[in-house]
């Protein structure tokens, strides 16, 4: 299949399945770009990753990032219109009804009934990025360090990230 | 205020201009460095007055519930709500536009010398806390949950059928997002 038409439908796909935020999508984004189609390994789709985490703005900027890796500038413009722009349009169709549906009960029990599966696709995409990045006993130690510290202290994410590239560079991920 | 969501905010007489949407969400995606959402708000409702915290919040609700990325639904639908559609473009192209530039510009030097040893280890190095932030993340997330035994037990099944098993996501959630509500609502769980 035409790669620029294999972006658009996953990214299509993926933007109108994307409840509770980007992160829950990631697994099913690698399984498709990497095992699928084999436009990259999985080390490269975690490694696209980080390079979008490290950049400012919305989550998944890593969406552009694969696009553009993977059939250059007319893959950054598929990808990024295929991802953004279904949801964009979900959004401002469902903006007309939210008056009418968000005092409706079930708008909140479908909202609190999801919280699950966010909570296990969110999981299953840190499975997913750290089985493919912690490939050594340094990288995983910078990654569980990381964890720890994101969750005891209230230390900025751009910090822990410039702390675990200059681990990297000192030789500990070896 | 249950009319908040249409209702043009008291706190500013005259609603944003398209330029204003496209500039405003400019800096946004430019100093949204790891979660731009405590940005937005300030951004939002206390810089420039668009929105008053209730609506901010009322708006944010939407988001969370339709599919995509929470600040991307919003600037779409703030940029509709003052300006149409031209708004929701205006508003959408200037939150990415910054962040995408700078993604290309690191995914090039990644390309170039991603052999170079000291680069290769910083990348290495790099991605490794990245995962670390996503494992946080996803602590986060489940901490909540803690006390529900059936909602980690669906949480935890949800995560081995998309990480170890490998299944499609979209029949995953077919199935799980039902048992899911119900599960919620029916059992307390």
């Amino acid at each position: 299949m035409n790669a620029l038409l294999a972006l658009a439908l996953i990214f299509t796909e993926l933007s109108l399945i994307a409840f509770g935020g980007g992160n829950t999508i990631l697994p099913e984004m690698q399984r498709r770009v990497v095992e699928v189609h084999h436009w990259m390994t999985s080390q490269e789709f975690s490694a696209l990753f980080a390079l979008a985490q490290a950049a400012p703005g919305p989550n998944l900027m890593v969406v552009p990032l694969v696009g553009w890796h993977v059939a250059g500038l007319s893959g950054l413009l598929v990808s990024s219109v295929a991802k953004f722009g279904p949801s964009s349009l979900v959004t401002a169709f469902a903006l007309r009804a939210w008056e009418r549906f968000k005092e409706r009960p079930w708008r909140r029990i479908v909202q609190t009934g999801l919280v699950p599966v966010t909570s296990g696709l969110v999981a299953a995409s840190a499975i997913v990025i750290n089985e493919a990045t912690a490939r050594t006993w340094g990288l995983a130690a910078i990654a569980i360090g990381v964890a720890i510290t994101m969750l005891t202290t209230r230390i900025h994410p751009l910090v822990a990230l410039a702390a675990g590239a200059t681990l990297g560079v000192m030789g500990l991920g070896i | 205020m249950t009319f908040s969501a249409f209702s043009i905010p008291s706190s500013q007489t005259s609603p944003p201009s398209i330029g204003e949407l496209f500039r405003g969400f400019l800096m946004l995606g430019l100093t949204g460095f790891g979660g731009v959402l405590p940005l937005a708000r300030r951004m939002m409702v206390e810089d420039r007055g668009w929105l008053s915290g209730e609506e901010f919040t009322d708006l944010l609700g939407l988001c969370q519930f339709l599919p995509g990325g929470n600040i991307i639904n919003m600037s779409v639908a703030v940029g509709l709500k003052f300006r149409g559609p031209v708004g929701a473009l205006a508003s959408i192209l200037g939150l990415i536009a910054a962040p995408t530039a700078i993604v290309i510009v690191l995914g090039i030097v990644y390309d170039r010398y991603q052999d170079d040893p000291v680069l290769r280890h910083l990348f290495a190095g790099l991605a490794a806390a990245a995962a670390g932030l996503l494992i946080s993340t996803a602590v986060k997330i489940a901490w909540p949950l803690r006390r529900r035994p059936l909602a980690l037990v669906i949480a935890g099944l949800c995560a081995v059928a998309i990480a170890i098993l490998k299944l499609p996501l979209l029949p995953t959630m077919l199935v799980f997002a039902p048992i899911s509500i119900l599960a919620t609502w029916r059992l307390n769980a």
